[in-house]
């Protein structure tokens, strides 16, 4: 069984929402960022979502772009961050791992040859943002073939005629993109997402996660009410960009950043146990 | 004259209904815009299908942009090459100065068809910017146009035409700050306000089905010329040459004329510094089959996938990418892809505006340095056109500054 179907199996059971970290890999080096995804299980993330570092990531935001640059001036490539996942693998078995990414450096690598690569480095599942379902069969096919699971986005936009289209041969979760923008912009609004969330689950057992505009323990507490996972990226790899810019200790970094996003577990993890009181 | 009877074995059949040019083009969106490409698809297959659409927009593109452009002989100049007969298609005199108003035009009415309120664009050397605008202050929709902090620092002129014509021009801030930027900060804004916004992609480039519907846009000159030659020489031409950046001049010379196999096709890339110096834009001559910007194709990429950055004297050419329909051209031999280095092009615009009394703009100075190449050595009664695309009046400041000269 795949890991992120096993850990959202566990939070089911607990009744929780789950928590996915995005960082960068190689942001703002590699070491750290080991370090740091290492850091991530013990601050109560449940996914880990890998960035593979793109320049000209279209879809999200100045933040991520910023982190992207960061990670390749430190010298990050597709097969450095594939070894990451083996690295991080030797000491944490369970935590899903998640690489997230674009288009032209996996097809560069080789659709299959990366499918392979990366379910042996400990990946369990693929989110390549501009490869929408009409596109991605190069992948699909040696995903699946590999264990992958390929995870598809939602969006405000995607209505009920074109959800079906986008759940079809998805796996693990689907991410469903709480508002029409680029990563790290406005605040979702709750009453929106949970009406959006109650639509996707008409159409999928898949559990939903809910990302983009997530900053705070507010927000991730509001989303995961009604969410099955909550996303947060931009806020997460904002922190190390200021740590950096502090010229933080690197050790540092890893600690201010494991703080910051344990506040956002936390929040996540307890939130449905508000409501029922 | 005939087109190709057998419709298997046109070059002209493209895309298919997923918007594919042999391997090359599609749709590689994020799910956010993937609904949005689908509306203007469909919306542009309607257009198209519609007599009035075609009627207005021939009567804009006729009374508005002065079609049809001249087909002018370059008499001076064929004397001074001594081979072929060298004609220019004067796209440069359209209003604007280039051929990119004829797809602006196109897109804008598709735009009010489609009952959007907003227009956004990108734009290099500033060319597509100040037509968007244009077009934008005709039909009272307000415009945002994305544009490198580069290309602001070295295209003021444009900058200053655009905001004149109420455009607001917003920097590209991020990566390398020249057009590939544009693009990507255009692309976000686009995902952030769907519901109102329509995108005026420049070039024959981007998701589908922009490729194609810019190609159409812009084959007014193909067609054009066709007429042109046959009145004026009874034939048709046996070359025909044309700058490539994104590609949109060229597919709407040559897309006319694919399926007429006398006729050789040359698209000329920016050969930068040269193409053995690494510092280039020559997409097809010089990079690699890769994803971008919606559609795959040719880019300018290291190992890893990372798209490296374009170099070039023209603003305009500067672009890492190139359209899909130029790549499955390359790849099936249709056209052949050369180079013409910024030394070259800055030779022949001076030769031609000293010789024709016509100053180009960089770009078609690309196209020339290359008709300066072929034309001596080809026979007198061999006709070769060439696509004036643009006027150089914003790149008067950029020539002065290579040539030591102070304006």
């Amino acid at each position: 069984m795949n890991r992120i179907d096993q850990r959202f199996a566990a939070l089911k059971q607990k009744n929780q929402a789950g928590f996915v970290a995005f960082i960068t890999a190689g942001d703002p080096d590699e070491a750290t960022s080991l370090a740091l995804m290492k850091a991530l299980p013990k601050a109560g993330v449940d996914i880990i979502e890998l960035g593979m570092a793109f320049t000209d990531p279209m879809a999200d935001g100045p933040a991520i772009q910023a982190a992207d640059l960061r990670a390749l001036a430190s010298g990050i490539t597709l097969a450095k961050t594939l070894n990451m996942v083996r690295e991080f693998r030797k000491s944490d078995s369970t935590t899903p791992v998640v690489l997230m990414g674009y288009t032209n450096p996996v097809y560069r690598y080789g659709f299959e040859k990366f499918a392979k690569d990366a379910a042996q480095s400990g990946a369990d599942g693929l989110i390549v943002v501009d490869l929408p379902p009409e596109e991605d069969e190069e992948l699909r096919g040696p995903a699946k073939a590999a264990g992958l699971h390929v995870i598809r986005l939602a969006t405000p936009t995607t209505d009920d005629k074109r959800l079906p289209v986008v759940l079809k041969d998805s796996g693990g979760f689907l991410y469903y993109v709480s508002i029409t923008g680029i990563t790290g912009a406005a605040r979702p609004d709750e009453e929106r997402v949970r009406k959006a969330i109650e639509r996707i689950q008409k159409s999928t057992k898949l559990p939903v996660a809910v990302g983009f505009g997530v900053k705070d323990a507010e927000s991730a507490a509001a989303i995961a009410r009604t969410a099955d996972a909550v996303v947060v990226g931009s806020a997460i790899v904002q922190q190390i960009a200021e740590l950096v810019k502090k010229k933080m200790p690197r050790g540092q970094i890893v600690e201010k950043v494991s703080a910051f996003v344990e506040i956002l577990t936390r929040a996540t993890h307890g939130a449905r146990g508000k409501v029922a009181a | 004259m005939k087109q190709a009877q057998n419709l298997s074995n046109s070059y002209r059949q493209g895309p298919d209904e997923r918007g594919h040019f042999g391997l090359y083009g599609g749709r590689y969106v994020a799910e956010t815009l993937m609904p949005l490409i689908l509306e203007v698809e469909k919306a542009y297959a309607a257009a198209k299908a519609d007599p009035g659409f075609k009627k207005e927009l021939d009567y804009y593109l006729e009374h508005y942009a002065g079609h049809p452009s001249p087909l002018y002989f370059a008499e001076r100049l064929t004397k001074h090459f001594g081979g072929a007969k060298v004609y220019f298609k004067r796209e440069e005199l359209n209003h604007t100065g280039s051929h990119k108003i004829n797809n602006c035009l196109g897109q804008i009415l598709l735009a009010r068809r489609m009952g959007k309120k907003r227009i956004i664009a990108e734009t290099g050397a500033g060319q597509h910017g100040v037509a968007v605008a244009t077009v934008s202050a005709l039909f009272n929709l307000p415009c945002t146009v994305y544009m490198g902090s580069v290309d602001i620092e070295r295209q003021k002129p444009n900058v200053f035409r655009m905001r004149l014509l109420g455009a607001e021009v917003k920097p590209a801030l991020s990566g390398s700050r020249t057009l590939k930027d544009a693009m990507n900060e255009a692309l976000r804004d686009w995902v952030t306000n769907v519901d109102d916004t329509f995108y005026i992609i420049g070039t024959a480039a981007g998701p589908h089905p922009y490729p194609a519907m810019v190609r159409d846009f812009q084959s007014i000159i193909g067609r054009e010329t066709r007429a042109q030659l046959q009145k004026a020489e009874g034939r048709l031409p046996d070359t025909l040459v044309a700058c490539i950046g994104g590609g949109s001049n060229a597919i709407g010379l040559f897309h006319e004329f694919l399926d007429d196999a006398s006729v050789k096709m040359f698209g000329v890339e920016a050969g930068g510094h040269g193409l053995k110096t690494g510092k280039h834009a020559a997409s097809l001559n010089g990079g690699a089959p890769g994803v971008l910007h919606g559609n795959r194709t040719y880019l300018l990429q290291n190992e890893d996938g990372q798209i490296t950055e374009a170099d070039s004297i023209s603003a305009g050419l500067d672009y890492p990418g190139i359209g899909p329909e130029h790549a499955y051209l390359h790849d099936t031999k249709r056209v052949t892809y050369v180079s013409a280095t910024d030394q070259e092009a800055l030779d022949a615009f001076q030769l031609c505006s000293k010789m024709e009394g016509i100053i180009p703009a960089l770009e078609p100075a690309h196209a020339l340095a290359y008709v300066t190449k072929i034309a001596p050595a080809l026979p007198k009664d061999h006709l070769l056109v060439m696509n004036m695309c643009g006027r150089g009046d914003k790149d008067i400041f950029t020539v002065a500054e290579k040539l030591g000269m102070k304006i």
